[in-house]
Formats: C-alpha cells, structure tokens, sequence
C-alpha cells in the first residue's frame, strides 16, 4: 500500500470512518452537480424526505445540455429546457448557487470551479461527471461519481468508498515542438491501456509536469478516466499558487491565502513516499498524437503508422479490428492525410483561454478548408469574454471557424452540435468512442488543440508542425 | 429500493438465465447514447439499452443478443474486459437493470461503472478470459440454462460446471449483508461527519452563507 503520497494524505484528513461493509466514509469538501445526473438524486432524495445537508459546499452550473448557438429561453429543445428548469428549481429550493448563463460565470463544471477559486488544493471534489478528475491538477483528490453516490453527498456531504492503489507517472524530458499535455496523457493512455488504471489513482510527476502551465496540468488529470483511473493529480508548487492567487476566492479573501499555504504544502506527496507503482515517460520521444481507433487508448504519433491488430496484446485486437473497420483505416498507414469534415475544439480537456490561444496562432491569417466546418466552443462565459477581449474570436472567425457560447457542445452531442451520418471529426475532446459525437456513424479523431486547428485548415489530420505560427498582436 | 423504511434486500445470490455481450472496452455511450439522457427521471431507459447496436437508422432490428427473443427473459450478463469504461453515467447500469439485468459476469469492469451497479445491488462479478468464453459459449448453447451467481461463495455455477469467481471484498460484504444503500448508514454517522469537518482548514474559507460547523 502506498504511504506518505499525497492521495494518502488527503484521504486520512478527510476520512469518517469505516463503514460496516469495509468501504471508507469521506467527507467531501465541494460537491459540483450538473443537469444531466443531478436531477434523479434529488428526486430520490425528496422520496426518503431527506434535505440537501451541505448547500454550502455544493455549486451547480448549466453544460451537457445548454444550446451554444441561441440560448434564448425556452430553449428550442423542450428535453433541454425540461433539464434545464429542474434543476433551476432544484437549487432554488435547497438554496445551492448556481453558475447560470445570466450569471457570466457558467461554463463546463470542471472549467469553471478552478476559475472561481473553489476548486484548491487537499479538497475532495466529486461531480456526477467522470472528468471530475480534472481538478486533481490543482493537489484535489477529485472523481467522478454516480447519480446513487450524488444523493448519498447531497444527503450527508460525504461519500463510501474503498481507498485505491496510487501509481506515480513520472514524465521527464523537455517537450518538443508542437508537443503538449494532451499528447502526454493519450501517450500515457496508450501505454498503460483503457483499463490500466482500473483500482489505481495517477500522481503525474517529474519535470514536464512541472513545467506545464495549470491548464496543461488540467488536460492531463482530465483524461485520467480514459485510462482507467478514476482519480489523478498533481502535487500543489508555486504554480498552483500563483494560479490560485488570481481566482475570486482568493481576491476576494487574501489572508485565506496565507492562512492555506501551509496545508496545501503539508499534502504534497513526500520525498520518501512510497507507491505501489511507478511508471516512467520520456517527454522528449513524443511527437503529436492522434487517435486512429474508437478508444483514446488506440494512439499514435502523427507519422506513425497504424498498428496491425495481429501485432497488438491478444485482448486488444478485436477492439483494434471493430475500430479500423469503424475509422476505415488500414495498418501501416499514418493518420496523416485523413480527410475530415469537423473541427471541434472544445470540451472539458481543452477549451481554456491557452488551448485556443495556441490554436489561434495556427488559424490566424489563414482559412478554414472549403469542406470543413469548424468551431470553437469556449470552456466558460470567462474564457469566452477574455478571448474575445484579447482579440481571439476575430482570428476565429476571419478564418472561418463559428465562435460559440460556452458549454460540452459536441464533445458527447447532447445539444445540437452533433456529427452527421459518417462525418469526420478531429475534435480536442477526450473520448472517440463510436456514436460519442452524436452520430453512430461518426469518426472522431482526438488529438490537442492546435492539431485540430491545422486540420480545419488543411481539411485533413495534419502534422501542426508543418504549418507555421503566426505571433499574436 | 426507495422507500425509506424499505428493508434494503440482501443479494448474496443471483439466479436465472444469461446473455452474452461480447468484445472489450464496451463503454457507457454504447450502453446508453447520450440522447437517451435528456430526462429527469431513470424511468424508462429499459428500452434503449445498448439502442445504437440495436438499431439501424429506420429503427429496424440488428443482430444482437438483446434483440434475440432466446435471451430475451435473461437476467445475467456475461461480459468481456473493461464493461462499462467511459463516462460515469448511472444511466448505463439503470436501462440494464431496466431491461432486465440482475448480475453481471465478466472479466473486468470500468471502476464508477462497479460502483454504480453496487449502488442499485448489481453484482459485478470477475473470472479469467477462458471461463468467461467458456460461460459465453454455454450461455448461446443454452439460453434457458440456469445461471447461479452465489455472491458470497464467489462461485458460478452452470451446466454441472463450477467457476470460482471474484467479487471486491466492500462489494460482497455490502451484497451480501444489505448495506449497499449506504445514505442511511453514513447519515447515522453524524456527529463523525461533523468533527471531519471542524478538523478542515479550507472549511470555514466556502463562499457561502452558510459557516462551517465550527
């Protein structure tokens, strides 16, 4: 068993006590719900005629469903408005503050609890969303749960469960050129398999870590899941702080920030802690990856060629046979040159203000491909302000790309913007999963932002490397 | 299950007839397609359990086990690697429960998949690759064949043939005593809960109306 991590550290603080069936009782420091799993606990909570126990320590925003193009209300989709009015009521009535689209501050659950200040170090955090692992980037031990669990933290603000392995990644080496967080995590993906992680929380660790900016940090704790583990994180360093100095809490409450430090620094993991695994990358050796199959496991780098089935572990190679027939490629080709038909860059892996910066250095001063259609759909109201102030809509949309409201949009296709028939997408999203986008028949290409945005260009999954970068302003 | 002074069942042992899903990595969106979501209540999504494999485009009938009328009073799914990855939607183990499903067996399951199957008294059970083909290849010989999931003996038992199974050890013992619906038993825990909380640094720092308890 692992000792002296930080996953050990958080747990112990935050731990009731044993349950008569052998799982751990936690308390849960921040309880983030959505419309789309949140609905059916509260139902289940007024049928035992409980109450909401913490509201205090429970924030609620609008993404899965909430339209991106008109948000009038009603919205046009009656199941939409339906959602989207339960849980209005919902937290009217338990009296839980809501990151509304009137608020300027709603956005996708796991974008904005880190904008706000509310998502920080040695916190548990759990949302009824699997990407709720987002939030370990800051030092939080954060996963997601499911509509069950959501009534059990609603009923008592805290939740039973059995305290997992921890595996530390350590991932050394400088990147390269066109190379980022999103390339680490599907590499790692890739290695470890979809269900590597199964029983297991990721410490990421080692030099290109820390040298990531909090966002990078972000999209690598967010994918977590797609391997299998259902928490990740990062040790809090002075770019946790100095992130975290900026968020509202923080401004509005500076002596908070003093008064925190010594226990955001007392959880980081310790020297001599020990883990019940250790796996090392080397940064330096990744190229930019794409995905060629239906899981996010299913990798490679962009001159690689595709695997041959054959060639795969022997439970691997039925998946990899279905998913070549699905994506129709073949082994021994590279990705590149796949033509596609949508460019998606958004999601919860990759829609803050940096992703579409370094994708806005790609587009500028040049057009979307004829035969794409391309949109950016910003993480948060925040992200979307703050890029328009900085002049980024403009690079967007002079390039041809749709600039859209913030939400999940057509990462899972909850809303209207969904793939058609047998379109291609290559989306900055975290999940290729067959019919994830909308359609049965869609293709999606997960790869990092600025790939996605050199495929809208070129009309094809393209090297980023190959396109020059323009400098804003 | 919602009633509150409801006694929560026991499930130490499932019994009935199979169905086999086979292939790895069947993740929650093939399970139940997000579409299916954009309701308030679990009532219901029985029907579009696994719709897109289903279903073509006109709503006619595929090939798939579900769609078979041989398996069609089946209540125990037998399942290859990693059942369940993906997303952390209830909705998937719900419109199983509701088509049907009592117990799952399968060479491995998605974790937030394992536990929402707990939360509804859903075992998901574990064997190695060649029992679970095995099982798999009985199951289509015999579809009316008796399955028996015995949850604390971690056995499977079918045509004179026994497999020594897995269940998680919080799993069995939450199944096998009753206390898989764990709202009322942490509730009782209150004056716990709220030393935790006083013991919390960050506690008091909420940006809410409400203090901490300390």
């Amino acid at each position: 068993m692992s000792e002296g991590t930080l996953y050990d550290k958080v747990w112990d603080r935050h731990k009731v006590t044993t349950l008569p069936n052998g799982q751990d009782q936690l308390f849960v420091g921040l309880h983030l719900i959505h419309e789309v799993t949140s609905p059916q606990a509260f139902g289940m909570l007024q049928e035992r005629g409980l109450e909401v126990a913490r509201p205090d320590l429970t924030h609620a925003t609008v993404d899965h469903i909430v339209p991106t193009a008109n948000q009038d209300r009603p919205y046009a989709d009656d199941a939409a408005e339906r959602m989207m009015a339960e849980l209005e009521e919902n937290v009217r009535d338990a009296g839980i503050q809501f990151s509304d689209p009137t608020t300027g501050d709603q956005g996708i659950v796991h974008v904005i609890g880190p904008e706000q200040g509310i998502t920080q170090p040695g916190k548990t955090i759990v949302c009824g969303d699997s990407h709720t692992s987002t939030h370990g980037a800051f030092g939080a031990l954060a996963f997601g749960i499911g509509t069950s669990q959501i009534r059990d933290v609603l009923a008592t603000q805290t939740i039973a469960m059995e305290k997992q392995k921890v595996r530390k990644i350590e991932v050394n080496g400088e990147l390269g050129e066109g190379v980022e967080a999103k390339d680490i995590i599907l590499e790692i993906i890739r290695r470890l398999g979809t269900e590597g992680g199964v029983g297991y929380v990721y410490e990421y660790a080692g030099e290109a870590i820390e040298n990531l900016d909090m966002e990078g940090r972000m999209s690598i704790c967010n994918m977590s899941i797609e391997g299998g583990a259902r928490a990740g994180y990062v040790n809090p360093d002075e770019t946790t702080f100095e992130w975290l100095k900026d968020t509202d809490y923080f401004q509005e409450h500076p002596e908070k920030f003093a008064e925190l430090k010594p226990y955001w620094e007392s959880i980081r993991s310790d020297e001599d802690a020990e883990y019940d695994d250790v796996v090392e990358i080397d940064a330096s050796e990744l190229d930019p990856v794409v995905t060629w199959g239906t899981t996010p496991g299913q990798g490679i780098g962009i001159d690689d060629p595709i695997p041959a089935p054959e060639d795969l572990a022997d439970d691997k190679q039925d998946t990899a046979r279905r998913a070549q027939k699905h994506m129709r490629v073949d082994p021994g080709e590279s990705m590149e040159g796949y033509d596609i038909d949508v460019a998606f860059l958004g999601s919860c892996t990759n829609a803050r203000l940096p992703d579409l910066r370094r994708a806005a250095r790609i587009v500028k001063g040049r057009q979307v491909d004829d035969d794409v259609r391309a949109f950016v759909v910003p993480g948060s109201q925040r992200v979307q302000r703050a890029a328009e102030e900085e002049g980024l809509k403009d690079i967007f949309e002079e390039a041809g790309f749709e600039w859209r409201n913030a939400g999940c949009s057509m990462c899972l296709g909850m809303n209207e913007d969904q793939l058609e028939g047998d379109e291609a997408c290559a989306s900055s999203s975290n999940r290729n999963f067959v019919g994830r986008q909308g359609s049965k028949d869609g293709r999606t290409v997960l790869m990092n932002p600025r790939m996605v945005a050199a495929a809208a260009i070129t009309g094809e999954v393209s090297d980023v490397r190959d396109l020059k970068e323009v400098a804003l302003q | 299950m919602s009633d509150p002074t409801e006694e929560i069942p026991e499930v130490d042992y499932v019994e009935g007839t199979g169905i086999p899903i086979r292939g790895n990595d069947i993740d929650t969106d093939q399970i139940i397609p997000a579409r299916f979501m954009k309701v308030v209540t679990f009532d219901g999504l029985g029907e579009f359990a696994f719709f897109d494999l289903r279903f073509d485009d006109e709503d006619n009938q595929k090939d798939h086990p579900m769609n078979e009328e041989r398996f069609q009073d089946a209540n125990v799914m037998v399942v290859n690697n990693n059942f369940g990855c993906g997303s952390s939607r209830e909705h998937a183990p719900q419109a199983l429960m509701r088509w049907g499903i009592d117990a799952i067996i399968g060479e491995g399951f998605a974790e937030i998949f394992a536990g929402n199957c707990l939360a509804l008294g859903i075992p998901t059970v574990t064997a190695d690759h060649e029992s679970i083909n095995a099982l798999q290849q009985w199951v289509d010989d015999n579809p009316d064949g008796d399955i028996e999931v015995d949850v604390a003996a971690e056995t499977v038992r079918y045509g004179g043939n026994e497999i020594s199974v897995s269940v998680d050890d919080a799993q069995r013992q939450a199944l096998v005593e009753g206390i898989w619906d764990t709202t009322a038993l942490m509730k009782a825990n209150r004056n716990a809960i709220e030393e935790t909380a006083a013991q919390l640094p960050y506690l008091d720092q909420t940006r809410s109306d409400v203090e901490a308890d300390d």
